[in-house]
Formats: structure tokens, sequence, C-alpha cells
């Protein structure tokens, strides 16, 4: 969930001073912050499970490639502004599920974690099915190109919800929900506004999955590149 | 203005501990529902309030200020319209 949150928020940060129009742009970078302030804490809370001394800055800025577990639909670069919005509205409705799930977690520090971020969630969630909707029952040009986007992106939405072996253990000890159960959420709220935006699903059911076992695009590398690059030439630095 | 821009919009925030909604600036959106949402991120991103109006700015209409001289000068002289020629009784609280 960390990697999701740094991964996606240094893609829209990518965005800063490049939105279509000021208050997008301001918008866009607000959501990017607050994925990478969620980062810092679940970074941090990892780093303290793990025991290690590893803090949030290690954990985000000194892994390689391969140790990073986001899903392989955060890291597809950014494209046009519709396919940003399509790529983080099919993020932000399975986070809204997920961490109104987490709210009720085991894990006390999680359930926290959880509450602080549902509520930025919650507007993300508003922010990017509204513009879907926007570009998918706008212009014929909007229309064709997000179109376009979910065509393209469709592939990867299947990987947020791979389980593995610590997917299964936090759901048998309470700590996460059933992320099948995710899944079946995510489904209904992406079809329903899927049908307001009068965007069809592809037909093509090919799904490509690997983000949460460090199997990544190619697209990763050069934004670990972009965002690793103060910490690998200046270790340690601070700013 | 092109037939295509965004209509402009003026922003009125009222802060957690004002009582009236205060303008605090302008913003272009599609509709009045991509306003609030634009005024949400532009001017309430440092916890600046609790409460968004939007308003078109085409609706406003305003006073012309070639004519300042005749609507607000004429009250400069006439002190006696402040209240303040009144002597407030003793016992009286809250003035």
């Amino acid at each position: 969930m960390a990697d999701d949150s740094l991964i996606l928020g240094h893609r829209l940060s990518e965005w800063c001073g490049h939105g279509p129009i000021l208050e997008e742009d301001i918008a866009l970078t607000n959501i990017s912050l607050d994925l990478i302030g969620q980062a810092t804490n679940l970074f941090q809370y990892a780093g303290k499970i793990e025991g290690k001394g590893r803090d949030e800055d290690q954990l985000a800025f000194l892994r390689y490639e391969k140790e990073y577990k986001n899903s392989l639909l955060v890291e597809q670069p950014n494209g046009d502004f519709g396919m940003t919005i399509m790529r983080q509205f099919l993020f932000d409705a399975y986070r809204l599920p997920l961490f109104e799930a987490l709210t009720k977690s085991s894990d006390a520090q999680i359930a926290a974690i959880a509450e602080k971020s549902l509520k930025e969630t919650k507007y993300h969630y508003r922010h990017s099915a509204e513009w879907v909707i926007r570009l998918g029952d706008g212009t014929e040009e909007s229309h064709q190109r997000i179109q376009k986007s979910l065509d393209l992106l469709w592939r990867y939405s299947s990987d947020l919800f791979t389980s593995d072996d610590i997917q299964t253990e936090a759901e048998q000890n309470g700590i996460s929900p059933s992320i099948e159960e995710i899944k079946g959420l995510w489904s209904k709220n992406v079809y329903s506004v899927l049908e307001q935006a009068t965007l069809v699903i592809p037909d093509n059911k090919w799904e490509q999955n690997g983000g949460r076992a460090g199997k990544h695009s190619e697209h990763l590398g050069y934004l670990l590149a972009e965002l690793q690059y103060m910490q690998r030439a200046y270790p340690n630095m601070e700013w | 203005m092109k037939k295509s821009d965004w209509p402009l919009w003026e922003v009125f925030i009222r802060s957690k501990q004002g009582l009236n909604h205060k303008h605090v600036g302008s913003l272009r959106a599609a509709d009045a529902e991509m306003a609030i949402e634009n005024a949400r991120d532009v001017y309430t991103r440092r916890s600046e309030g609790i409460s968004i109006w939007v308003l078109e700015s085409k609706n406003i209409h305003a006073s012309d200020p070639q004519e300042a001289d005749s609507l607000y000068d004429p009250a400069h002289s006439k002190v006696y319209r402040h209240p303040t020629f009144y002597d407030v009784p003793d016992g009286i609280s809250h003035m």
C-alpha cells in the first residue's frame, strides 16, 4: 500500500506546473501530496515492524526496483490528462473501500492510518469519478481520448487485487479485509461510473499482473531513477 | 474571452471563526459543481475555511467607480447618522 501511494504520488507530482488549467494543476498536486503523506505514515510503520532501523526515507528512496510491490497500474506513465484521470479513478475506486474496511482492522495503527487517509481518499474518488464522467460524456474528442485510456489501462486494473501469502495471512488475522470483497465493491463503483460516462469496458480480457511480486513494467525503472537520484547522488542529504 | 473558455466564478469562504462568507478570489470552472471542487483545492488547502460559496462573476452587478463622488461623498458630512450622540444609561450592558 505504501508503494502504491508513493509511486502514484510521484507520478502525479510530474504534473506540477503542467496541469491543463491552474485549478487542476493544484488539485493534482494536492492529491500527490496526500498520497505521499499516506506513504510516509505506512513506511514509518513498516520500518518499525521490520525492526531493522530503516526509516521512511530509506524505504522510499533506497530500495531496488524488484523490492517495490506497487501495482502495475500506478506506475503507468501520465499520458494525457484523460489517461491520468482514468488511472486515478481505477485506483481511487479500489482505495476507497479498502481504507473504509481497514478502519476496522485488528491492527490499531493500520486502523488509525486508514481513518486519516479515508477522508482524503473520499475526495480523490469524488474528483476523479467526476472527471471520468465529464470527459466520457463530454465532447467527441474527450470521449474518444478517455475511452482510449480505459482500453490501455484496463489490463492493469486486476493487478490491484493480486493476492499472495502475506495478503492471505493478513486476512486471516483480521488485519486486512478480504481482497476479493474489495474487488467486488470496486467493480460495482467502476461499472456504474463508466456507464454514466458512456464508456465501454474493453473486449480484450487479457490481464497483466506481477506488480505485487516485484515484477514491473519498464516504466518503473525510469520513475525510480528520478525519484531516487538525490538520495543516491548525495546520500543522507536533507532539505 | 474565447467562447470555449470556462466561465469565471467568484469564491467566498467562511472561516471557522467567521460568521460570514468573505470574498477570497476567483477561478474558472465549467459549472457550479466543478467551481466548488476547484475552490476547495485552490482556496482551502491551508485550512482557510469550512464553507464555500461560488457565484458566476457575470451575475454580480457593481456600482460604477465613475460615480463614486455622487454616491459616497455626500455621506461624509452627515456625522449625525452615527449613533454616537446618545448617552447610554448606566446599567445597560453589551452595548
